[in-house]
């Protein structure tokens, strides 16, 4: 990428996120709020604070992998959105490779069951991959439709199988042991999932931008017959491109339970999956970028709670902004190219 | 409605000063031309010379820099396509934009600029058919556009752009994808058309001999500048030749090396492939290609030529039979192209071979990014090794490009073609298919890649030529084959082949 279009994508993205900002301030004024204040506890919320900035990087750590999951494909020609499923079958993985590794000391049971969550995510997209590779099926259906079989599956096991009856507040699986769970990044309240993030999206950015893989993988992206016309091997490129988003994904959902929950249960369906494409495209499939945008979209979602209790907005206030957000960032991607500035000479 | 009640002529149209600049590029600098109502005017100009440009900037696809356009005297800004649509002018590509599965009346009636929101399709039906009374050619209107040939797709966008009320047609290389005997057609209605004065026609085309013979006048193009032109009454091709490439001087006709007969290189057992449509396009084809050999396919386009080319590249997966490469046989990975040296020029370099959106250095290295040469530690692309043999085959190719990290889309057409060239000839060629190698590129370009697949067959390379252009393969093939409904029906030696016998098989069997 050169500087140009870096600036591209910048000015682009800056650009689509303040008029989702502008539009979201039309609708606080259409409930009689005054736009700027809301706009003022919008960003204390978010990074106001050490502790809201900590909030705000416990949120964005999911973020960074789930978006993986959409940005890694995409760079092959795919459009996946099964970071929620994966994501969930990474966390089911997790607990059940619990069992096993019950005795296992900590550091090595730790990375197994991170390995674990992110092979099974792995497999999960990869099987879409496969799918798509023999059998045409179009990816986008197929990894929608893998989320509400993951779904499905994680409900059927902690209502039945795996289910710990002494958790009553809601089904959930049992639980890890605790000398198996990882705690916060020390001096902080921010989970080792943000570190997972940040090295998982240096090592794709790594992986996709400057290796003979993310090359052939970009031909690939560009036009299936100009790859196949250079020999490569489209089917596998196309299985471990499915195969390492949906690892990134399945890792999320291993964080979520080793560093957060320590069991599986619906708090796994929160829609980080979903959320993740949001910033994938925002950060134009960039996994540096991804990180980044995962921060701001973070900063949102911790300031939401903030939101409703100072302005009594429903809950759904946040999902409001970032249905804007998404709306915005798609619009704006028929920009790129089009403007004067950024012609290429 | 204007293409009921047109006006009977077409407006005089001036371009003054036309300048278009892509960053430090003139790609047009200061060109002036004049259509006056009724003319048949001809642009020609080597690869990059700026023809695109020009017509883009005339039709709103690109802004100049500076530069008037006049019609009918008043001077108009136009910043659109549709802006120009208005004032009457119409374009028509190399390639089709006809909806294929549609029949040509829906796409001459689904054009309109006013369509109603309700069709009344008998009413429509009844304009188009008294409209086509008028024309001087007839097409079937109720066939669905796919199952027309190349020619007859031509002139429906030609007609079409008639229906739509079009009074000054510009078109951009539209012979390219047609056979001779179709060009002329087509540029003979379009020469009776401007001769009854309903139509004026701007051309852009890289073949003299549809510009001595049908145009009126040239504009002879060259880096940007108008170097030439006139009436053509007063030109000859030696005179457009030198216009257009100047003091540089055109490589020499092919020679021949006499070679021993080789080892078999290609080899082909019952080759048979189906097309998209899962019809049968290739049948039992059997054949051998000799190192040191150039074996010429002729056959009109459609006859399998484009599936035999995809299998051969990877694309596309045979139904049955066997490709063999020195006896092996050939699985057409990566490592079997690197280890045999297999090489392929498909048509259409920006979809079959090319990405767009990456630059011209990357496109010059699917073949290379992946040796040592260009990695480091064998699995990080070094993008200075890359840039650097860019550099190389840019000059080597005479690649018109800013640099090498230039999008390849911002390329003329004639310069994508030259990009793959240099990729695809530049490596230790054993095997080379060529599909229409020089469609599209100027009379300089022509000659030095003849020249270049002549220099690789003396180098002992097997070369399969499949190409529309018998010319092309009476100079270049040590032998003929020709290719009818997916079978090698005619083989002749170079020495004694005729053209009738060619092109009788080429049109049925025997
Ligand atoms: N969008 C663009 N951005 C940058 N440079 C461009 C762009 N379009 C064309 N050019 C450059 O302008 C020059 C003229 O291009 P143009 O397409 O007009 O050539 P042409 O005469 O039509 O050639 P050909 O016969 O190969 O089609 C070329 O050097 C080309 O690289
Ligand atoms: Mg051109």
């Amino acid at each position: 990428m050169t500087i140009r279009s870096s600036v591209e994508t910048a000015a682009i993205s800056t650009a689509a996120v303040l008029v989702a900002l502008l539009l979201f301030g039309g609708f606080a004024a259409a409930r009689g709020l005054d736009p700027l204040e809301v706009y003022r506890v919008l960003y204390v919320g978010a990074f106001g604070t050490w502790f809201a900035v900590q909030n705000t990087l416990t949120q964005a750590a999911p973020l960074m992998l789930t978006a993986l999951c959409t940005a890694v494909p995409a760079r092959a020609g795919l459009l996946v959105i099964g970071g929620e499923g994966a994501l969930v079958i990474g966390g089911l993985a997790t607990v059940l490779a619990g069992v096993p590794l019950a005795g296992a000391p900590a550091p090595l049971g730790i990375a197994l069951l991170c390995a674990a969550g992110a092979v099974a995510g792995g497999l999960w997209v990869g099987a879409a991959g496969a799918l798509r590779h023999w059998r045409g099926v179009n990816e986008t259906i197929s990894t929608l439709l893998l989320n509400y079989i993951a779904i499905a599956v994680l409900n059927h096991l902690i209502t039945g199988p795996i289910r710990d009856f002494a958790q009553v507040l809601k089904p959930a699986s049992w639980s890890l042991g605790e000398h198996l769970r990882i705690g916060d990044v020390p001096g902080t309240s921010v989970h080792w999932g943000l570190a997972f993030g940040v090295a998982a999206c240096a090592l794709l950015w790594v992986l996709m931008r400057r290796t003979t893989f993310g090359f052939a993988v970009d031909i690939l992206g560009g036009n299936v017959r100009a790859a196949r016309m250079a020999g490569l091997p489209v089917g596998a490129m196309v299985l471990v491109a499915c195969f390492l988003g949906g690892a990134a994904a399945g890792l999320a959902g291993a964080v979520e339970v080793v560093a957060v929950h320590g069991f599986a249960s619906s708090s796994l369906v929160v829609g980080y999956g979903y959320a993740g494409i949001l910033v994938a495209f925002l950060a134009r499939q960039n996994p540096l970028a991804i990180v980044f945008v995962s921060v701001l979209l973070g900063g949102i979602s911790a300031s939401g709670g903030l939101l409703q209790r100072r302005f009594g907005l429903p809950d759904a206030a946040t999902l409001v902004l970032r249905g804007l957000l998404f709306v915005a960032v798609l619009a704006s991607t028929t920009l790129y190219g089009r403007l004067r500035v950024f012609r290429r000479p | 409605m204007t293409s009921l009640t047109p006006p009977a002529t077409p407006p005089a149209v001036e371009v003054i000063g036309m300048t278009k600049r892509f960053g430090d590029l003139r790609a047009l600098d200061d060109v002036s031309l004049t259509l006056a109502p009724g003319s048949f005017h001809a642009i020609l100009g080597q690869n990059g010379a700026g023809k695109s440009t020009l017509v883009k900037c005339i039709m709103g696809y690109h802004r100049p820099d500076a530069g008037r356009l006049l019609v009918d005297g008043h001077e108009h800004v136009v910043v659109n396509p549709r802006q120009a649509h208005a004032l009457g002018f119409g374009m028509v590509y190399q390639h089709f934009t006809l909806v294929p599965s549609m029949s040509a009346a829906e796409n001459l009636i689904l054009g309109r600029a006013d369509l109603p929101a309700v069709i009344r399709w008998a009413e429509e039906r009844a304009r188009l058919e008294a409209f086509q009374r008028r024309m001087p050619f007839t097409l079937d209107l109720d066939r669905p556009v796919a199952g027309l040939a190349a020619g007859q797709k031509q002139k429906l966008e030609i007609l079409k752009q008639l229906f739509l009320g079009r009074r000054v047609l510009i078109l951009d290389e539209p012979t390219s994808v047609l056979t001779p005997d179709e060009a002329d057609q087509v540029l003979g209605i379009l020469r009776e058309l401007t001769a009854e004065n309903r139509l004026s026609v701007l051309i852009i085309t890289h073949k003299f001999r549809e510009a001595l013979a049908f145009a009126r006048e040239v504009t002879v193009l060259r880096a940007g500048r108008r170097v030439g032109g006139g009436p053509v009454a007063g030109l000859s091709r030696p005179d457009l030749v030198r216009m257009m490439i100047g003091s540089a001087a055109l490589a020499e006709p092919a020679t021949r090396a006499a070679r021993p007969g080789g080892a078999v290189a290609l080899e082909l057992e019952t080759l048979t492939v189906r097309n998209d449509k899962g019809l049968l396009a290739v049948r039992d084809a059997s054949g051998v290609v000799r190192a040191g050999e150039i074996v010429g396919v002729a056959g009109v386009s459609g006859n399998g030529q484009r599936e035999l080319v995809e299998v051969l590249a990877g694309q596309r997966e045979p139904e049955s039979g066997a490709i063999r490469v020195r006896g092996e046989a050939y699985r057409r990975t990566r490592t079997d192209m690197r280890r045999h040296g297999v090489f392929v020029l498909t048509e259409e370099p920006l979809h079959n071979s090319c990405v767009r959106g990456m630059s011209v250095a990357e496109n010059l290295a699917f073949r290379t990014f992946d040796e040592p040469a260009n990695t480091r530690g064998g699995w990080l692309v070094s993008r200075r090794a890359l840039r650097r043999q860019a550099r190389s085959l840019i000059d080597a190719y005479g690649i018109r490009t800013q640099g090498p990290d230039t999008r390849l889309e911002a390329l003329s057409g004639g310069n994508v073609q030259r990009t793959v060239l240099a990729r695809e000839l530049s490596g230790d060629v054993a095997v080379l298919i060529a599909q229409n190698p020089c469609a599209g590129l100027d009379v300089a370009a022509t000659a030095e890649i003849r020249n270049r697949i002549m220099a690789a067959r003396n180098a002992g390379a097997a070369v399969l030529l499949l190409s529309e252009d018998l010319d092309e393969l009476l100079e270049l093939a040590d032998r003929i084959v020709v290719m009818f409904e997916g079978r090698f029906v005619y083989e002749t030696p170079r020495d004694g082949a005729d053209l009738h016998t060619i092109g009788h098989h080429m049109a049925s069997h025997p």
